[in-house]
């Protein structure tokens, strides 16, 4: 991966994306493929089919050492230390007065080893402070992002494809492997963490890889997935499929400014650990207050009655008066009407409630929907086991995830399932 | 380079202005604008009989990702506008320059236009 100079930051996989024709964005600091082609195309791939990302621009945090988990339970407003090995779970950084600093997923590869995935823009910020509480411990931080390839095969096809890639011997271990799980494999001849999680709201694997074996493990996924229609995704279609599955992207739902709560990330924050964590004290105070704490504002979902798109940053009117802001917004393409990530004021976030969202000077009509706007497919050979369903490492997020369940409260608006690397 | 029509003039926010009989011309926007939009969404266009100035904003151009203010090239008043484009704004990310075209303007004066030689230079150095 170049890493120095002046421009952005580019990844192994670079030379690939531009033989491919790849429109290319700056995003986070990293020149990163848009599209190859049509957005819109890109996207229903990874819905019928299969999708090919390049997601090498998220950094790679390992930790190390005896008090590896201790270190994270510091550092996470989550209980990292109780994950199970092979376990992978939703969290954030938070500073001391509860904003979000990052949000990120943790794998636990080891009894005394963990990998720690930030966002690209914010993983040299997350390397430092889990480097800052480390002081003390028997725990090594080291940032593996600049050496570490991640791509992505994600849609309903997914496993197949990596079924093809896989020895014999380990086509039960990929279709065993559960949601929010990883495991050390060799695909296609290169060896990688294979972890079933994702950010589109699909099935579908993230592999982490050596940066040398990055062209190597593209050319063969894409290879193996072309027969059964999987296509190479940008981040413009990353960006919509994250949006109908109702994650949060760092930035826009969540920032320095924000608090879990009101983000509707409550069941991520562990505030009755043993010691306490950086913004437990603050988060402790929102959480006793309730919802908006901030602001007085919380995360929903806002879904058009129009043609025209919310955007960011445009003002959630209600009568004329302003009762919001949008967060992100676009057409959606699964669903045809415009969808939209928006903080309102709490009196107004009930599902159904109308809302109309100021479109460049005209009052287009929106309503607040219940989240995600796409319910994630179920995949029956994921139905988890007795002993997963009761262990400490389930993200709490697989639960929110789980589809077509009317009973889901709506104040968890956004639904992490993963973190926001797009 | 992305496609450069020969046959007409463009202006430097990428719309492209095709001389029909008399005084009249059709209006469209080029591959390049296209290409950086991404798919197209929706469409706003003045309606039939509106007055449009050299210049300035007439519409917008929405893709999946962004919004474009749509200048028109010239002054004058709208003839036709393609419904069918507004019905289905893809067609014009398909084929800008023939069934993607949006305006026919009765054109009293042309703004600064360039030539598709002008145009291609002046694509590659704004890319």
């Amino acid at each position: 991966m170049s890493a120095t100079g002046t421009g952005p930051r580019t990844t192994p996989l670079h030379a690939v994306h531009e033989r491919l024709g790849a429109s290319f964005t700056d995003f986070g600091g990293w020149n990163m493929p848009l599209r190859y082609g049509s957005e819109t195309a890109e996207h229903r791939a990874v819905r019928e089919a299969a999708g090919l990302f390049d997601l090498s621009h998220m950094g790679e945090v390992e930790i190390t050492g005896t008090e590896a988990g201790r270190l994270l339970d510091r550092a996470l407003v989550g209980r990292l230390s109780a994950l199970a090995v092979g376990r992978a779970k939703y969290s954030l950084v938070c500073t001391e007065e509860g904003g979000v600093v990052d949000d990120v997923i943790v794998y636990r590869t080891g009894e005394d080893r963990f990998l720690v995935v930030p966002n690209a823009g914010n993983a040299d910020n997350v390397a430092g402070l889990l480097a800052s509480a480390a002081n003390g411990l028997d725990a090594r931080v080291a940032d593996l992002t600049a050496r570490t390839a991640l791509v992505a095969v994600q849609g309903p096809v997914a496993e197949r494809i990596l079924l093809e890639l896989v020895s014999d011997d380990d086509a039960d271990a990929v279709r065993e492997l559960r949601y929010y799980a990883a495991i050390p494999l060799t695909v296609a001849g290169v060896d990688a963490l294979v972890a079933r999680t994702g950010y589109t709201g699909e099935d579908g694997f993230e592999l982490f890889a050596d940066a040398d074996g990055a062209e190597r493990l593209w050319d063969a996924v894409a290879a193996a997935g072309a027969p059964v229609g999987l296509v190479p995704a940008g981040l413009a279609a990353r960006d919509s499929l994250r949006l109908e599955a109702g994650m949060p992207l760092y930035g826009h739902e969540l920032d320095l400014d924000r608090s879990p709560y009101e983000a509707g990330l409550d069941r991520v924050v562990v505030l009755d650990k043993p010691e306490p964590f950086t913004g437990s004290r603050a988060l402790a105070a929102h959480a006793a207050e309730g919802r908006g704490t901030t602001s007085g504002r919380t995360l929903v979902g806002l879904r058009g009655t129009g043609r025209r798109a919310a955007r960011a940053g445009y003002a959630v009117q209600l009568d004329g008066e302003v009762v919001g802001e949008v967060t992100s917004g676009q057409p959606s393409p699964t669903l045809g009407v415009p969808i939209a990530l928006a903080y309102v004021d709490i009196a107004h976030a009930e599902p159904g409630t109308a809302l109309d969202v100021d479109v460049r000077g005209r009052a287009e009509p929106f309503e607040v929907a219940t989240l995600p706007f796409l319910p994630r497919p179920k995949r029956p050979s994921a139905t988890p086991t007795a002993t997963g369903a009761t262990s400490p490492a389930e993200p709490p997020q697989a639960a929110a995830a789980q589809p077509q369940d009317p009973a889901q409260p709506p104040q968890n608006p956004a639904q992490p399932t993963e973190n926001a690397g797009a | 380079m992305t496609d450069i029509r020969t046959d007409r003039r463009y202006s430097e926010d990428h719309e492209w202005v095709l001389p029909l009989e008399g005084t009249s011309a059709r209006v469209g926007v080029s591959l390049v604008a296209t290409d950086a939009l991404g798919d197209l969404v929706y469409l706003d266009l003045p309606e039939v009989g509106a007055a449009v100035t050299a210049g300035v904003v007439c519409g917008e151009i929405e893709s999946t990702k962004s919004v474009a203010e749509l200048f028109s090239p010239v002054t004058g008043t709208v003839l036709e506008r393609n419904e069918a484009a507004i019905d289905d704004p893809t067609i014009v990310g398909g084929d800008p320059y023939d069934d993607g075209w949006l305006l026919v303007v009765e054109v009293t004066e042309e703004g600064p236009l360039l030539d598709a030689e002008a145009y291609t230079a002046h694509a590659e150095k704004t890319a």
